[in-house]
């Protein structure tokens, strides 16, 4: 026998919790779709990993020497 | 009644309608097209993804203003006929959680607009939402027959977060935007005063039409409309105008100038004789009046992609 937990305020508030849920989806999207766009403005990303105190002479851009 | 709702205030289960009424869907039409207008028009690209968040938040904004004057005037919408449906008086919805779903509106689409494009933008947003609330709802309306004219400038700020939200300032255009709706705004409503039979006297609700008669709001709608002309043609001559927008703007002030004229020289017998036919006719030259302005704005920021706008060609 399948347990069901059922009230009819489920269904009474079916719409909404499903626009609930919808409003939700739709700020998650937002809030991600900012999130690329803003780390997406950076440029390049290569600078902040200079920022961790250590020394990485591989990140430095390497200069010819002109005699 | 369910154990559920035998706390609950309204006398009926919103539904997601009510919620999504209260926050006035064709107020925000209006809001949603100028703000877009003032985002596009600025002299400075915008990321499409930002602009469309930054409109959502001027839209929301804007909702939540809306419900949080039909929190604060719930008891004369109660009153009048035309606003007796609404969720509050209906009991659809209760007061608290109007106010609850303003509040939180507001600070969501505050705070958003600031992260997502500048704080300056978010600030005259925040600015819009008080400006409605405390200084029309609370303050104005119920106090002089005037509180459209300074009330209309909630209206007008959408077009100038819009510009700001591009540019992160004030400029002339963007203030000029602003004049455009606040001086068409009067006129407008106005008009439509006069061949609406309101029942504002009944909720306590001065209206020009009912506190210094018809002949005086005739002699206001055609002072406001001489003071909307040089705004709009100024506009026309600033970097976000051009020949088209020039064109369009010398067309829709004559024609609606010529229909303030005409509801001045009227009278009560007249307006009777034709049930208010220049009235309502002003009224929609009215709505394409600031439909075209703001159009051909859009228009000559197109063209300016082409190399064609302005009044450098």
């Amino acid at each position: 026998m399948v347990i069901r937990v059922e009230h009819e305020l489920h269904e009474r508030r079916k719409g909404r919790n499903a626009g609930v849920g919808l409003l939700l989806a739709g700020f998650i999207a937002i809030v991600f779709g900012l999130t690329v766009v803003k780390v997406m403005q950076l440029g390049d990303i290569r600078q902040f990993e200079t920022f961790d105190h250590a020394p990485r002479p591989q990140l430095i851009p390497q200069t010819e020497v002109v005699e | 009644m369910t154990d559920f709702s035998a706390n609950n205030h309204a006398t009926t289960e919103a539904e997601m309608g009510d919620y999504f009424a209260l926050l006035k869907p064709r107020v925000m039409s209006l809001v949603v097209f100028t703000a877009l207008v003032g985002l596009l028009v600025a002299p400075v690209p915008v990321h499409p993804f930002l602009g469309f968040v930054a409109i959502l938040c001027i839209a929301v904004g804007a909702g939540a203003s809306g419900a949080l004057n039909m929190w604060w005037d719930a008891d004369i919408d109660a009153v009048m006929k035309r606003t007796a449906g609404r969720p509050i008086p209906s009991g659809r919805v209760a007061p608290g959680e109007a106010l609850g779903i303003g509040v939180a509106l507001s600070g969501f689409s505050i705070l958003l607009l600031g992260l997502a494009t500048n704080f300056l933008a978010a600030a005259l947003l925040a600015f819009t939402i008080f400006f409605y609330l405390v200084v029309y709802s609370m303050w104005l309306k119920r106090a002089t027959p005037q509180n459209i004219v300074i009330g209309g400038a909630a209206g007008a700020f959408p077009p100038m977060i819009g510009w700001a939200v591009a540019t992160g300032g004030v400029s002339i255009e963007s203030l000029l935007m602003f004049a455009l709706i606040f001086m068409w705004t009067p006129p407008h409503f106005w008009a439509l005063a006069l061949f609406v039979k309101s029942d504002y006297g009944r909720a306590g609700v001065p209206m020009l039409t009912e506190t210094h008669g018809r002949d005086a709001t005739r002699r206001h709608v055609l002072v406001y409309t001489l003071l909307l002309v040089p705004v709009a043609l100024g506009l026309g001559l600033t970097s976000i105008g051009g020949p088209v927008y020039m064109a369009v703007a010398v067309v829709m002030n004559a024609w609606f100038l010529k229909g303030a004229v005409d509801i001045w020289r009227r009278d009560d017998a007249a307006c009777e004789a034709d049930r208010h036919r220049v009235e309502i006719n002003v009224f929609k030259v009215s709505l394409y009046y600031l439909f075209a302005h703001f159009g051909a704005l859009l228009a000559e920021a197109a063209l300016r992609l082409y190399g064609l706008g302005g009044w450098s060609w």
